[in-house]
C-alpha cells in the first residue's frame, strides 16, 4: 500500500497537453475562467478498542472537478472518470450548464499553462516515511492500553489513527499550473467512564500536516492520563445551573468559538448570501480592543497549513481583527469576483467532488498581556471552560456551544466540575465582551464541515475571558 | 485511467473482475458493495444562478477474508480494473489486522428475497429545468411578505443511484432509485428586530413529484411566523413536540436501539435491555425502512440483507435492537437489514415511524390546536452534532419553537432544551393521534411535562 502511484510520475509527461486542450475549448467555448482540479487520495484509518485493533481500513481515489465561470455565474461538474473522454464530458456539461456550447477546434485559444509550480517534488516520498500499519498500530494499542493505568469506572477506551496522502493538481485559464502532494495526520482518544448512575465520556486528537514521521512524536502515556484526568472528574460531575454569568475559555480548542461564531462570518461565501452581520464593517471596531485575530496558512505542521489552496495560490497570513477592528474578509476566486474582497489563499474543499469555497485555515486570536490566573481571579461567580464539544452556528449569526469539561468559578477559584453546559449567543454581541486575552495561544487541530466539505484546520487562542454569556443547563 | 462504469454498474463485469482477482491471489471468500450516482444541483441568489453543479460519482468497498478467516476491507473510488485490483491487495492485506474476536460473515439472509418496493424511477430534467423551477420558487417566496429580505440557503437537486451487492457465494443485489429534493431557508428582518431564518425541505422520488408549492408556503409560513418574538424565561415548562422534532430527538439517541453500540459498551441500553420498560406505555417505535414515505428506502442493507419493518419499543418496552450479520450471531438472532458494510460493520436505523395514541386517543386535553393553557411548541432543535451526549442521554439543544398561551403563539427568541432522554420518554404526557410525515420520518405531536428551557436574557 505504499507505492507511489502511477498518476504521480504522469503528471508532467502526460497531462500538461490534455489540460491544455481543454482549457482551450472552455475558453474557445465563451467561457471567461476555466479550472480543472485533480486528486489522487490514498488514505487510511485504523481504529483500537480495548485492547484490539478493530477495524483497518484503506481507500483510494481519484476525480476531478472542473468549474467554468461565465460572468459572475460558475457551473462545477465533478466525474471520477480521468480519461480524456471522460474530462471532455465533464467540461461540455459545465459549459451546457452556463448556456455554452463546447467549440471544438484544435487551435490553442489561451497563451497555455506556465511552468509546473510543483510544491510535491520534494515530497514524493512521504508515504514511504509515515509509519507501517504495524507502527501505527501498535502506538495507538499503546494509547489503549495506558487508559487502564489512569481511569475509574473506564469501560470503553478507544484509540483513533487517520492519514490522508492526498496529491493535487491544478489548471487553469490564467496558466496556473501547480501540483502539491498534502499528509495529514491525527490520532486521538476516547473514553467513556461509568459506574451504576453515572457516566461521562470524553475525546482528545491531535493532529499535524506534512509531517511524515509525526507519530512518532505523539505521547500515548501523557495523552491517556489527560484524558483520564478528565474523564476521573466529569463522572461526578453535576449538572451546570443555567444562567448569564461571565466564562474563561481555555487555550487551544476554546478557539473553536471564535472559528464557529466569527470566523465563518468573515468569509466571502457568507458575504455573498447575505448573511454576515460584519458585511459592512471593514475598519470598523467589532471587538473588544484586546481581540486580534488571524488566519493563515503557513504555520509548519499546523492542521491548516498547506503550500498552495486548492485554487492554486500560496496562502497568506490574513489579519482579520486588529485591536477589535475588522481588517480582512476570508475570500477565495469567486469571493473575489462577486464582492470584490481580494483573495486570500483560501479557496479550500474537501475534494474533488466540491467546488473551493473561502474557508478558514489556521484561525486565533493572538496572545495578550494577562496570566491565565489573573483571567480567573477576576470572575466571581463564573464558569471555566477547560474543554469544549463541537457547536454550530445558525444563518442569522446564533451560536451553540457545548462544553465538554466545565468548572464553576467561585471568587476566583476553580471549585467543583459541571456538566452539561452549552454557550449560547451571537458573534456580534459577544466580541466586545472579550476583555482579557492571557499570554499562553496555543493552536489545536480539527475538522470544519461546510458548504465546500469536511477539511482540516486549526483554532486557537490563549485563555479569554467573557464578560457574559448565556449559559444553558438544567 | 479509464473508468468501465461510467454508464451504470455492471454487476456480471464485477463479479468477474473480483473472481478472476481472488483466483489470482488465492481468496476463497469475498464481498462486495458498489454505488453510483448522477447528480444535478442548483442555487440562486435573487433570480440569478448562483452555483450549479453536476457530479458522477461511483466507489466499491471490498472485503476479503485471508487463510486464517480474518477480515479485511478497502475502498476505492477507482473503478478501473487497476483501481479495483488496487483495492482488493489493499483489502487483503488490511487483513492481516483483522479482529480474531468478532469476524463476520456473510449474510445469513444475503440470497433470501427482498421486499417490493413501489417507487418509481423518473428521468432527468436537466440543470436549465431545476434553475427555471428553483428561480420561481425564490421570487414566489421573496413575495410571500415585505421582511424576507433573502433566500440565503436554497437548493434544488435530482439524483440517479444505483446500489449494487455481491459475494463469493452468489448473493447478488442490484437497485437503482432516483431522488429530487428541494430546500428553501429564508432571511426575514424588520422593525429594527434581529434577523430571523426558518425554512423547509421537500424530498421525493422525482422533480415530478416534488413538492414545489407546499415547501414554499411552509417556508413562508415559518419565517414570518417568527417575525415577532420575545425572550423566554429561563425554567421548566410544558412542551410539546412537533413531528419533525421528536423524530430529530429519538434519531439522535437511536444508539439505544443499535446492538453494535450495545456490544461496544457506548449505547444507553444493554443486552439485559431488551423486553424491560424504558418508555411511558402510550409509546411505541418502529423502524420502517421500506415504508413508502422513505424516498430513500433500499431493499437491502450493505450486507445484502433484505430491509424490513422492526418493532423497537412496543407500549413502552423495549423489544429489538436493530443488527447487522455479525451482532445478530452475537445475540442468537436474524440479522435485521440495518448494516453498513466494513471490517466492522457499522448499524444504523433507517426511518422511524412513531405511532399515535391508541389507548386513550381523544381523552385527552393536550391537542396542540386546542390546549388552552401556556406551554412551549418546539418545531425543530439545532445543533444536534454538538449539543447531545449519545452514551450519556444528556441534551442541550437551541430550537425554534412558540410560547403558546390561550391558543396565541407568539415566537421565542433564541433558547435552549435540556434534559436526558431517559427521562423524556418516561415524562410523555401525551402522544397525539394524528401522524405526520416528515423528511425524517413519520411521528405524531408529542407532549412532555417539565422540561428545562434556558433564555437568552
Amino acid at each position: 500500500m505504499k507505492n507511489p502511484s502511477e498518476f504521480i510520475a504522469s503528471v508532467n509527461s502526460q497531462w500538461k497537453s490534455t489540460l491544455e486542450s481543454l482549457l482551450s475549448t472552455g475558453k474557445r467555448s465563451g467561457a471567461d475562467f476555466i479550472e480543472i482540479f485533480i486528486e489522487n487520495i490514498d488514505n487510511i484509518n485504523i481504529l483500537a478498542e480495548q485492547d484490539l485493533i478493530t477495524s483497518v481500513t484503506p481507500s483510494f481515489g481519484k476525480g476531478a472537478g472542473i468549474r467554468v465561470f461565465l460572468d459572475k455565474k460558475d457551473g462545477f461538474v465533478s466525474t471520477n472518470d480521468l480519461s480524456e473522454k471522460g474530462l471532455s464530458e465533464a467540461l461540455e456539461e459545465a459549459l451546457g450548464m452556463l448556456g455554452l456550447e463546447p467549440c471544438k477546434s484544435n487551435c490553442l485559444y489561451f497563451d497555455g499553462l506556465h511552468q509546473i509550480r510543483d510544491y510535491g517534488i520534494e515530497k514524493e516520498n512521504w508515504l514511504y516515511q509515515c509509519p507501517d500499519l504495524l507502527e501505527s498500530t501498535e502506538k495507538i494499542l499503546l494509547g489503549t492500553n495506558n487508559i487502564k493505568n489512569y481511569g475509574k469506572h473506564i469501560t470503553v477506551r478507544r484509540g483513533s489513527y487517520s492519514r490522508t496522502f492526498q496529491e493535487v493538481l491544478i489548471a487553469s485559464s490564467d496558466g496556473t499550473y501547480a501540483r502539491d502532494i498534502r499528509l495529514h495526520q491525527s490520532i486521538g482518544l476516547n473514553v467513556l467512564a461509568s459506574d451504576r448512575t453515572n457516566r461521562s465520556s470524553i475525546g482528545r486528537r491531535y493532529g499535524s500536516s506534512d509531517q511524515p514521521d509525526d507519530l512518532s512524536k505523539w505521547d500515548p502515556e501523557k495523552s491517556a492520563q489527560d484524558i483520564c484526568e478528565s474523564s476521573n472528574k466529569m463522572l461526578y460531575a453535576d449538572y451546570v445551573e443555567a444562567g448569564q454569568k461571565p466564562v474563561i475559555l481555555s487555550n487551544k480548542f476554546g478557539g473553536v468559538i471564535f472559528h464557529e461564531a466569527c470566523g465563518h462570518l468573515l468569509e466571502t461565501t457568507q458575504i455573498e448570501r447575505g448573511t454576515s452581520p460584519f458585511s459592512e464593517k471593514l475598519n470598523k471596531q467589532i471587538a473588544n480592543k484586546s481581540v486580534t485575530a488571524v488566519d493563515e496558512g503557513i504555520s509548519k505542521g499546523a492542521f491548516g497549513s498547506m503550500s498552495i489552496d486548492d485554487e492554486g495560490m500560496e496562502p497568506q497570513r490574513t489579519v482579520l481583527i486588529e485591536k477589535g477592528v475588522l481588517k480582512r474578509f476570508i475570500s477565495d476566486r469567486a469571493g473575489e469576483m462577486r464582492t470584490g474582497h481580494k483573495r486570500t489563499g483560501s479557496g479550500r474543499r474537501q475534494n474533488h467532488t466540491f467546488a473551493a469555497a473561502s474557508r478558514m485555515r489556521n484561525t486565533y486570536i493572538m496572545a495578550g498581556k494577562y496570566t491565565p490566573k489573573e483571567l480567573i481571579d477576576s470572575v466571581d461567580n463564573g464558569i471555566y471552560c477547560k474543554s469544549m464539544g463541537g457547536g454550530s452556528v445558525g444563518p442569522t449569526g446564533q451560536f451553540n456551544f457545548s462544553v465538554e469539561e466545565g468548572y464553576i468559578i467561585k471568587e476566583g477559584k476553580l471549585t467543583e466540575p459541571v456538566k452539561g453546559a452549552t454557550l449560547i449567543g451571537e458573534a456580534k454581541e459577544i466580541l466586545p465582551r472579550i476583555s482579557m486575552c492571557a499570554n499562553d495561544m496555543d493552536l489545536a487541530a480539527g475538522f470544519c464541515g461546510s458548504i465546500s466539505g469536511n477539511i482540516y484546520v486549526t483554532v486557537g487562542q490563549p485563555h479569554i475571558k467573557v464578560d457574559s454569556i448565556t449559559i444553558g443547563g438544567r | 485511467m479509464t473508468n468501465d462504469f461510467n454508464n451504470g454498474l455492471n454487476s456480471e463485469k464485477l463479479r468477474s473482475i473480483l473472481r478472476s482477482l481472488a483466483a489470482e491471489k488465492k481468496v476463497k471468500q469475498w464481498d462486495l458493495g458498489a454505488s453510483c450516482s448522477k447528480d444535478h444541483f442548483v442555487q440562486v441568489d435573487k433570480g440569478e444562478a448562483k452555483q450549479l453543479k453536476a457530479s458522477q460519482r461511483s466507489s466499491i468497498t471490498i472485503r476479503v477474508w485471508n487463510n486464517d478467516g480474518l477480515v479485511g476491507t478497502t475502498s476505492t473510488s477507482d473503478l478501473s480494473k487497476g483501481g479495483i485490483e488496487k483495492a482488493f491487495v489493499g483489502a487483503f492485506q488490511a487483513s492481516q489486522f483483522g479482529n480474531p474476536n468478532d469476524i463476520p460473515d456473510f449474510s445469513p439472509l444475503a440470497k433470501s428475497e427482498l421486499p417490493k418496493l413501489s417507487k418509481k424511477l423518473y428521468s432527468f430534467k436537466g440543470i436549465k429545468k431545476l434553475l427555471e423551477l428553483l428561480r420561481t420558487a425564490e421570487y414566489e417566496l421573496l413575495n410571500k411578505h415585505h421582511a424576507i429580505q433573502n433566500i440565503p440557503y436554497n437548493g434544488l437537486a435530482e439524483s440517479e443511484f444505483q446500489r449494487i451487492y455481491l459475494n463469493s457465494e452468489g448473493a447478488s443485489r442490484n437497485i437503482k432509485s432516483t431522488h429530487a429534493n428541494l430546500y428553501l431557508y429564508a432571511r426575514a428582518e424588520e422593525n429594527n428586530n434581529k434577523p430571523r431564518s426558518s425554512g423547509a425541505i421537500r424530498i421525493a422520488n422525482g422533480i415530478d413529484e416534488l413538492d414545489i408549492n407546499g415547501c414554499i408556503e411552509e417556508a413562508a409560513k415559518r419565517t414570518i411566523d417568527h417575525l415577532n418574538y420575545r425572550p423566554i424565561d429561563t425554567g421548566k415548562y410544558l412542551v410539546c413536540f412537533t413531528p419533525e422534532a421528536f423524530i430529530e430527538l429519538i434519531g439522535a439517541f437511536s444508539n439505544m436501539f443499535n446492538a453494535r453500540a450495545v456490544i461496544d459498551g457506548v449505547s444507553l441500553s444493554t443486552k439485559e435491555s431488551l423486553g424491560t420498560k424504558i418508555s411511558v406505555e402510550e409509546l411505541s417505535i418502529y423502524d420502517d425502512s421500506i415504508h413508502p414515505s422513505n424516498v430513500n428506502a433500499c431493499s437491502f442493507d450493505g450486507e445484502g440483507t433484505p430491509t424490513k419493518k422492526l418493532c423497537l419499543i412496543n407500549k413502552g418496552i423495549l423489544e429489538n435492537f436493530v443488527h447487522s450479520e455479525s451482532t445478530a450471531k452475537q445475540f442468537g438472532v436474524s440479522p435485521t437489514g440495518h448494516a453498513g458494510m466494513g471490517s466492522k460493520v457499522s448499524v444504523g436505523i433507517d426511518w422511524l415511524v412513531i405511532s399515535g395514541d391508541t389507548v386513550n386517543p381523544s381523552k385527552s386535553k393536550f391537542n396542540h390546536k386546542e390546549y388552552k393553557d401556556k406551554f412551549i411548541l418546539i418545531e425543530g432543535l439545532n445543533a444536534l452534532h454538538a449539543g447531545v451526549k449519545g452514551s450519556q442521554g444528556s441534551f442541550s439543544l437551541p430550537f425554534n419553537g412558540w410560547i403558546v398561551d390561550q391558543g396565541q403563539r407568539i415566537s421565542i427568541e433564541a433558547a435552549t432544551v435540556a434534559g436526558d432522554i431517559r427521562e423524556v420518554l418516561n415524562n410523555i404526557i401525551h402522544i397525539e393521534k394524528e401522524q405526520q410525515v416528515t423528511h425524517q420520518g413519520i411521528s405524531p405531536h408529542v407532549w412532555v411535562d417539565r422540561l428545562s428551557i434556558t433564555g437568552e436574557e
